[in-house]
């Protein structure tokens, strides 16, 4: 698991049981004061701190941050992503991450040597991928297969998607919702931070259930005892 | 005072309602109706915006477009954009650029898709709010939501909301026109259309029309979104 | 939703799955998602229905114009099958010129309904060979997530039934303000609907979402109906370049009618 999905996922589990949370629309007051400071997704307007977009506001200290809980995926260097082949040229593979621009994996970032001739051996169009964002230009943005575990080509399986804003409560607290998931099911589980989830488990029943407890935590991030209520449906 | 066919007082908006999400596979979506117009709208993006060419490296940009279903109207519509639907296309976008902050999607696109559903006047009107309520819903930063109405005059008689039968009035000074759109609940303007006759110093009244009507219109949007996960 | 496309693994699990019979949603191969339909889309058209297949929607609105016949049918009203697949039902749908799916969905349901005689198009003469009533009907996806072309012929099927006769005014023009002279004509017990078979393998789906939709290799529709008492067979199409074996066909004539019964009771529980 990357650190940077820990990180991530623990700053929403925080949230999550902090009692001052509260769903906040752009241009809502949400504190007053000269002691507060306006966190992500939140600005300074007078006295008043309002938020920026519409998300779950909440306070850690003094600072008050609105957390997106919809949205299209936006990336940032380190994120791990789930993505399809498209293209194949003479420098590299060319992926959709499902964001605007599309990655690019440069040749000599795959983990052993690939021959120009034979790179559609390795990566084929249509191949799903796990790849780490090194860098989000204008022109658009880098991948890399190297350093971090779990990083290349998916073998099986199949990806879906979670809305983005949601994989930070799917992977959950240091990883355990879906340590969780993997453990019931004995599925094979790779969440990407751009929403897409790989998964492969050792009948199509146990996908099948999975999926479904995945699908369960993304589309129900505010409900309280949400680790309980998968652990039921996961039986 | 002129009677109103439908009833209303002067200042009174039709039965409004709005809900977000009616569009699952977008990024967020949301329904706006006052009386018998209703608008939805859907967002899609940030995402690639092709051609290249129109790329701005220093922010996403944003492009909408409203049009009406052919049987939204009486006479059918015939299907694809006119000259109407691509000039309001354009002024709802400049009413809702003043509120997005785009900085931190450079080279993107967000899509704003408009579609009016049944037509009795005030579609642009109902459109933008539909759209500011998608907007928001797409988790989009924006400094607020914006409100919009179609504020007008029947003769000498300042009015809220207009709908069609009251823009095809005939007596007096006839009907005006006037479509605005507001930021929140503050007092800054960012659609200012007007058909019809007005004199000057009666714009005070629309103003302050715009300022009680768009707050209702606030509060409608707002319950909306808060809705949305319960 | 995203853009992304399939990926290759992807289409494997799900033929493995479709083998073994299995669907993620629960259901069988051959289980339709809930159906739900509503009325009223629009007050401004003679008839209109909102059909709701799982996540799936679509609109479908009634026009009626007066104009000529056509020279070859002078005492018969006309119909016209109009609609467009709008960019806000899907990310997929890019602004511009028709999509091949967006001409051939209006087509398809064009065939269903002229065929199965639905319409009593010889009662919508108003002056024989010189004014008729033309029947449109538009289409719009409004969420695209699979089996557009079988939700499009349900509305339609239903907006029909919803719709009705405006007033003509002394000059022979629609008078919208006064009330509607009686429903559109239709032949009692027909409501067509299109069954659409998908093949992925050698498995065959019926009612796909988008992901099983993109994974399929090639779709066949059939517009049924009832006629004489007894079903039939009013239109067909294949689309996708892959093959139907004939056993498969036959496979899918002993599905039919049954599939046919069920969505039709759904169908006439909201007529």
């Amino acid at each position: 698991m990357d650190s940077k999905q820990i990180s991530s996922s623990e700053e929403l589990n925080t949230n999550v049981e902090s009692k001052k949370r509260k769903l906040v629309v752009p241009g809502e007051v949400i504190v007053s004061g000269d002691d507060y400071l306006p966190g992500e997704g939140a600005r300074r307007d007078g006295k008043d701190v309002v938020a920026g977009r519409f998300g779950l506001a909440e306070e850690l200290g003094r600072v008050v941050k609105v957390l997106a809980i919809t949205g299209a995926f936006i990336p940032k260097r380190g994120n791990v992503v789930i993505g399809r082949v498209v293209d194949i040229t003479f420098s590299g593979w060319l992926i959709d991450i499902d964001y605007a621009g599309s990655g690019f994996l440069p040749l000599d970032e795959s983990p052993r040597f690939v021959s120009k001739s034979d790179m559609d051996q390795f990566l084929a169009i249509g191949d799903i991928v796990v790849a780490k964002i090194w860098a989000v230009k204008s022109k658009g943005i880098d991948l890399s297969l190297q350093g971090g575990k779990g990083l290349g080509k998916l073998e099986g399986g199949f990806v879906f998607r979670v809305p983005p804003a949601r994989v930070p409560r799917v992977i959950g607290r240091e990883g355990s919702m879906v340590a969780m998931i993997k453990e019931k099911t004995g599925c094979t589980v790779t969440v990407g931070q751009n929403g897409w989830v790989w998964l492969k488990g050792p009948t199509v029943d146990a996908e099948i259930k999975a999926r479904k407890v995945i699908e369960f935590v993304a589309d129900n991030v505010q409900l309280e005892g949400l680790t309980e209520k998968a652990e039921e449906m996961l039986g | 005072m002129i009677q109103r066919n439908s009833g209303r007082k002067a200042d009174e908006l039709r039965p409004m309602s709005a809900k977000v999400g009616v569009v699952p596979n977008a990024d967020g979506s949301a329904m706006f109706s006052f009386g018998d117009t209703v608008a939805i709208a859907a967002v899609y993006g940030p995402r690639q915006l092709h051609p290249q060419h129109m790329q701005d490296p220093s922010t996403g940009i944003l492009r909408v477009n409203y049009d009406l279903l052919s049987f939204s109207v009486y006479d059918r519509k015939k299907p694809g954009p006119s000259r109407r639907s691509q000039e309001i296309s354009k002024v709802t976008q400049w009413a809702l650029e003043p509120v997005l902050d785009l900085k931190e999607f450079p080279n993107t696109v967000i899509d704003v898709q408009i579609y009016i559903l049944q037509a009795d006047a005030g579609t642009r009107t109902a459109g933008i709010n539909a759209a500011s309520l998608a907007l928001a819903h797409a988790g989009i930063p924006m400094k607020n939501l914006v409100c919009s109405v179609a504020l007008g005059k029947l003769d000498q008689d300042i009015v809220a909301d207009l709908d069609k039968s009251e823009e095809d009035f005939e007596g007096g000074e006839g009907p005006t026109d006037f479509p605005i759109a507001k930021i929140g609940t503050g007092n800054d303007f960012s659609l200012l259309q007007l058909d019809g006759k007005i004199q000057p110093e009666r714009v005070k009244e629309i103003i302050s029309l715009a300022d009680v009507t768009c707050k209702q219109i606030y509060e409608v949007q707002k319950k909306a979104l808060k809705e949305a996960f319960q | 939703m995203s853009s992304m496309a399939i990926s290759n693994q992807t289409i494997e699990s799900f033929k493995k799955m479709f083998s073994e019979g299995k669907r993620f949603d629960g259901r069988s191969l051959t289980d339709s998602r809930e159906l739900k339909i509503e009325y009223n889309v629009s007050n401004k058209a003679e008839g209109s229905a909102r059909v709701k297949l799982g996540k799936t929607e679509v609109v479908a609105g009634i026009k009626l114009q007066v104009g000529a016949p056509y020279p070859d049918s002078p005492n018969k009203g006309n119909l016209m099958v109009s609609g467009d697949l709008l960019p806000i039902a899907s990310p997929r749908v890019e602004m511009g010129p028709p999509q091949f799916t967006a001409i051939e969905i209006p087509r398809l349901v064009d065939r269903a309904i002229r065929e199965s005689s639905m319409i009593h198009l010889d009662k919508l003469v108003i002056t024989p060979g010189e004014k008729v009533w033309t029947v449109i009907i538009d289409i719009y996806p409004i969420n695209d997530d699979g089996n557009l072309i079988d939700a499009a012929t349900i509305a339609a099927t239903a907006a029909l039934h919803n719709a009705k006769l405006p007033a003509l005014d002394e000059n022979g023009k629609i008078d919208y303000h006064a009330p509607s002279t009686g429903k559109l004509p239709l032949r009692e017990g027909i409501a067509p609907i299109t069954v659409s078979f998908f093949k992925l393998g050698n498995s065959i789906i019926i009612d796909p979402t988008r992901e099983e939709e993109e994974a399929c290799d090639v779709r066949v529709s059939w517009g049924v109906s009832i006629w004489n008492g007894k079903h039939v067979i009013n239109s067909c199409q294949k689309s996708g370049a892959e093959i139907f074996s004939a056993s498969e066909l036959e496979h899918m004539m002993k599905i039919l009618p049954n599939k046919f019964n069920e969505l039709s009771e759904k169908l006439k529980s909201y007529l």
